[in-house]
């Protein structure tokens, strides 16, 4: 019965994205055209998040630390 | 009777008509006319409430919905230009038409941004509108199935009929759209004495004694001078404009008015100026510049100044403001043209209008345009004023002239209509309508408005537009309530602006308390699954109040 639901659920929630975007008036091919593009550009997005978004935050966090870090030593640095 | 019910708002002055003469005889004479009388807009007897207008609803959806609409129409504008680069390329046949291999160098005639719409926009979605109908729009009617094997390019007739589909799309406002016989029984025998065609123009041999009866009626019923009817609504706007108005003089128009009133007036050559919907305001300062500069190059005044408006507009179901812009109209000294299209029948406590509905005496108004197709449920257009204007119009009209009389079984409708409007003819079924109209209207506007839609428009006008925006939801919404037997009529692009995609309900008095309550379940259900209630003014959800009662604590 939960089964029968959630895929209802499903449904009407393809339904929302179907009216939402404008694709319901499109004949069905257009539909799978449109939406293997979307899912390739998501799919690229998420790719591209997993692998660069941790990298990138480290690099952001640790420039900002040996900023506040650097503060007091900043005269030392200079003579360097 | 009419005069039994007290609580019925109406102008005070027909009240006191009524407390003097018989109930039946007040047809027959309009007691409002008085014009001391009229002027007392809202200062009733004292048992009555003051004609308040109540303020027109343009209620904005939330910021997201437009940007959901231009990108749903952004996507489908693409692969609309995808379709026609494959149709360019040959990968797909075109059904439309195109132009033959001599022409392609000439000047393209198929590229404007029209005809691309009607192939990638509105083709995709065509079964919605033209749906063939086969039994009379009364407030049930029946609709020939009909399916599409290449995506509506074609459609085919299955046979099969889908019979008692609720019509909350024709304009019955007063439910004359009927073949009760007993009803018809005056135009039968009107079709016997006079048969049906005409076969001439007014002005030659076609000016028949039921044509001079007719307008004597409905100068009658409308309470004014002299009246001159034609034969289409239409023509009667475009083609009595350019008779009224010429070079030399200023139009002062409505942003939105229908297009037989502005192709009337560019025919007619006057200058035309557009004043913003309703907006007093703007139209103020149009008439001041008007007045002050005169005409464009040498400064010398306007030779008339018309201001044209609607009583109830179709597309948005506002309600012109008619005492303003008679008091604007008096003090700079312009006449006004105010077409009655939709609010004649269907406006007003007796149904005579949007005049009576502000208590404004008729006569004020210069030029009262109607037409008979909408509440009257015949064909044709009217034209009331004082008599020297009507008697121009009958020389100098283009519709007289050239134009058929009316059909003389048409005539008679209006004729019957008139008289059952008014009640001579002996019965109450006139005023029952009109107030079942109204009643209708305050029923089904009031419960659209709690279950949370954005409708447009004023409390009292019996078209409803109930905003859809999203290109998506337009075509759903239509064809899911054709499944649930209930025919809507949408409206999208062109005649609307491009965010404001809607769809209009008509209320006809004909429409009985289930078949409204049928519909309002269907448009809850509806409007939840397919989200289209957007207003933010939504009360919480109370219990059915007419309906079970259920005393259930969780409402």
């Amino acid at each position: 019965m939960e089964m029968k639901k959630m895929r209802e659920n499903l449904g009407w929630l393809y339904y929302q994205y179907l009216l939402i975007t404008g694709i319901y008036v499109l004949e069905p091919w257009e539909q799978s055209v449109f939406n293997t593009v979307l899912f390739t550009t998501v799919a690229m997005v998420i790719y591209t998040s997993y692998v660069f978004v941790p990298v990138h935050v480290r690099l952001a966090l640790e420039f900002f630390s040996e900023l506040v870090r650097e503060q007091p030593e900043s005269t030392v640095a200079l003579m360097n | 009777m009419m005069g039994t019910d007290e609580h019925y708002p109406r102008n005070g002055t027909l009240k006191s008509h009524c407390d003097q003469k018989q109930q039946e005889n007040n047809s027959l004479k309009n007691g409002y006319h008085k014009n001391e009388k009229v002027q007392k807009n809202g200062m009733g007897n004292g048992f009555h409430q003051p004609r308040v207008r109540g303020e027109d609803s343009f209620e904005e959806a939330p910021m997201y919905v437009a940007v959901l609409t231009y990108m749903g129409y952004g996507i489908v504008i693409l692969f609309g230009y995808f379709r026609d680069l494959l149709r360019a390329i040959g990968l797909e046949k075109c059904h439309q038409a195109q132009e033959r291999e001599e022409q392609k160098d000439f000047v393209p005639l198929y590229q404007d941004f029209e005809n691309f719409y009607t192939r990638n926009l509105y083709m995709r979605v065509r079964d919605n509108w033209n749906r063939p109908i086969c039994s009379l729009p009364g407030p049930v009617f029946d609709l020939m199935e009909r399916v599409s094997d290449d995506n509506n390019w074609t459609f085919r007739l299955t046979g099969r009929t889908i019979e008692n589909v609720i019509n909350m799309g024709s304009y019955n406002y007063l439910g004359f759209a009927e073949n009760n016989v007993d009803f018809l029984k005056t135009v039968a025998e009107v079709t016997r004495q006079y048969g049906v065609g005409v076969c001439s123009t007014r002005q030659e041999l076609g000016n028949f004694s039921i044509h001079e009866k007719l307008e004597r009626h409905v100068a009658e019923f409308l309470g004014m001078e002299s009246a001159m009817a034609f034969g289409m609504g239409f023509a009667t706007n475009s083609m009595n404009i350019p008779a009224l108005v010429g070079k030399g003089c200023l139009i002062l128009s409505d942003e939105l008015n229908h297009t037989s009133l502005i192709l009337g007036a560019r025919l007619s050559g006057a200058t035309i100026r557009v004043f913003k919907h309703n907006n007093m305001q703007s139209l103020e300062k149009l008439l001041k510049e008007a007045i002050c500069s005169g005409q464009p190059r040498t400064h010398r005044s306007w030779k008339k100044i018309l201001i044209m408006v609607e009583g109830i507009y179709s597309m948005e179901g506002s309600l012109v403001r008619l005492p303003e812009i008679i008091a604007l109209k008096k003090k700079y000294k312009a006449y006004l043209y105010l077409d009655e299209a939709h609010s004649i029948g269907a406006v007003g406590p007796t149904g005579r209008g949007v005049t009576e509905h502000f208590g404004v005496d008729p006569n004020e108004v210069d030029v009262l345009m109607g037409t008979f197709t909408k509440s009257f449920g015949a064909a044709g257009g009217y034209i009331a004023g004082k008599k020297e204007l009507v008697d121009y119009l009958r020389a100098h009209s283009h519709s007289a002239m050239y134009a058929t009389a009316m059909s003389p079984p048409v005539v008679e409708q209006i004729i019957r209509a008139i008289k059952c409007i008014m009640g001579v003819d002996g019965t109450t079924e006139g005023q029952r309508r009109v107030r079942q109209l109204a009643e209708n209207t305050r029923y089904l506007r009031s419960r659209l408005k709690d279950m949370g839609f954005i409708v447009y428009g004023n409390q009292d006008s019996p078209v409803v537009p109930l905003l859809l925006y999203l290109p998506g939801k337009v075509g759903a919404f239509s064809r899911a309530m054709l499944k649930r037997k209930i025919g809507v009529v949408v409206v999208g692009f062109p005649a609307t602006p491009i965010t404001e995609a809607r769809a209009r309900f008509c209320v006809s008095a004909a429409h009985t308390k289930e078949m409204l309550d049928k519909v309002l379940q269907s448009l809850d259900e509806l409007g939840d699954y397919i989200r289209v209630k957007f207003s933010r003014h939504r009360l919480s959800h109370r219990p059915e109040l007419d309906g079970e009662t259920d005393f259930e604590l969780d409402s």
